[in-house]
C-alpha cells in the first residue's frame, strides 16, 4: 500500500507546499490585521525550513541544516523588529489597522 | 511502519493547526495554534533526523517568539472586531490564492519524480549537532559571525524602538556628570573685610516691649 510505505522526500515537500499556500492564504484572509500578517509569515518560514530539512536529509548534505539555522536567527531578528515597530505604530496611530496606515500617501 | 503513522499524524495536526492559524478569531488562540504548529512541526524535523534544530526550534520560537507575539498582543488595546469586519468577502480571494500556490507547486513535485529520491547514507560517527558545530564554525564561519551581528542590530533596533523617555523621571545624565568642573560650580569673591561694628546698645525694656527695634541692616 503506497499510504502506509515510508515517507518520502515528496512527502514533506507537499506537506510544506500545503503550509506554504495556507500561509499565503492567510495574508489575503487577515490583510487588516498586521498581528495576523507576521503570524502568518512565521508560518511561511516554517514551511520553507522545513523543506530545506526535507532536503537536507533525503541528500545527506548538512548546508541545508545550516542554512535553517540562519533562517531562524534572521526570523527572529525580524519579528523581534517588526513587533517593535508594531508597538511603536500603535502608541502614535493608536490603530494596526493596515488601512489607517496611509500617511505616506502611497 | 511507526515512522510512517508519526508522519501521517503530526502532518494532519500541522496541516490542521496552520489552517486554525489563520481563520481564528482571536489573535491569541492564533498565537497558541502557531505554537502548537511549531511543536508539530519540530517533531517532523526529528523524524528527519534533525535534533539540533528542532530543540532549536522549540527553544526559539516557542520560547521567546511566540512569547514575544503573545505578549504584544496582550499588551495593545485593540478592538479586533474591526479588523475582521470584511473577513468573509476576502475568503474568495485567499482560497483563489492558496489554492493557485498550491497547484504550481504540485505542477512542480509530480513533475520531478521526487519520490524516487533515497535517503543519503546517514554519516557514521558524529550526532547531528556535532555534525552541524564541525561545518557552522569551519566553513560557515563568516555567515555564522554576520548572524551574530544581526542579533546584535535586532536588539538595539527593539530597544531603540519602543524605549521612550519619561518628561518627569529625573535622571542622571552621565557625560554632563563627567564634564562638570569645580570652577563652572563654586565661584570664589574676594571681599575686602570690614571694620567690626561696636555692639548694639542693650534696648531699653519699655521701648523694646512697644515697639521692637528694626533689625538692623546687613
Amino acid at each position: 500500500m503506497a499510504f502506509l510505505s515510508a515517507p518520502t522526500l515528496a512527502h514533506y515537500l507537499v506537506l510544506g507546499a500545503i503550509l506554504f499556500a495556507i500561509s499565503v492564504a492567510g495574508i489575503f484572509l487577515n490583510r487588516k490585521n498586521v498581528i495576523m500578517i507576521l503570524m502568518a509569515i512565521e508560518l511561511m518560514l516554517l514551511a520553507v525550513n522545513l523543506n530545506f530539512i526535507a532536503f537536507a536529509h533525503y541528500l545527506g548534505d548538512m548546508a541545508g541544516q545550516v542554512f535553517v539555522f540562519f533562517i531562524l536567527t534572521v526570523a527572529a531578528a525580524e519579528s523581534a523588529i517588526g513587533l517593535a515597530i508594531l508597538v511603536l505604530l500603535f502608541r502614535n496611530v493608536g490603530s494596526i489597522n493596515v488601512e489607517d496606515l496611509d500617511e505616506l500617501k502611497g | 511502519m511507526f515512522e510512517t503513522l508519526v508522519f501521517w499524524a503530526f502532518a494532519a495536526i500541522l496541516v490542521f493547526a496552520g489552517f486554525r492559524v489563520i481563520t481564528t478569531r482571536n489573535p491569541v488562540q492564533a498565537a497558541l495554534w502557531l505554537v502548537l504548529c511549531f511543536f508539530t512541526a519540530s517533531a517532523i524535523w526529528l523524524l528527519l533526523r534533525a535534533e539540533f534544530l528542532a530543540i532549536a526550534l522549540v527553544l526559539v520560537y516557542v520560547g521567546a517568539v511566540m512569547v514575544l507575539f503573545l505578549f504584544v498582543v496582550m499588551m495593545l488595546d485593540i478592538n479586533f472586531d474591526d479588523l475582521r469586519a470584511q473577513f468573509r468577502s476576502y475568503v474568495p480571494l485567499a482560497g483563489a490564492v492558496g489554492v493557485l500556490v498550491l497547484l504550481e507547486m504540485a505542477v512542480v513535485l509530480i513533475g520531478d519524480g521526487l519520490g524516487t529520491v533515497g535517503i543519503a547514507p546517514a554519516p557514521q560517527g558524529p550526532t547531528n549537532t556535532q555534525a552541524l558545530g564541525l561545518v557552522l564554525y569551519t566553513e560557515y564561519l563568516y555567515p555564522f559571525e554576520l548572524a551574530a551581528v544581526i542579533l546584535l542590530v535586532a536588539i538595539i533596533a527593539a530597544i531603540a524602538l519602543t524605549h521612550r523617555r519619561r518628561k518627569e523621571t529625573r535622571y542622571q545624565d552621565p557625560g554632563v556628570q563627567v564634564k562638570a568642573r569645580a570652577k563652572d560650580r563654586v565661584r570664589l569673591v574676594n571681599v575686602a573685610s570690614e571694620p567690626v561694628a561696636p555692639p548694639p546698645a542693650p534696648p531699653e525694656p519699655v521701648a523694646a516691649a512697644a515697639s521692637p527695634q528694626p533689625q538692623p541692616p546687613r
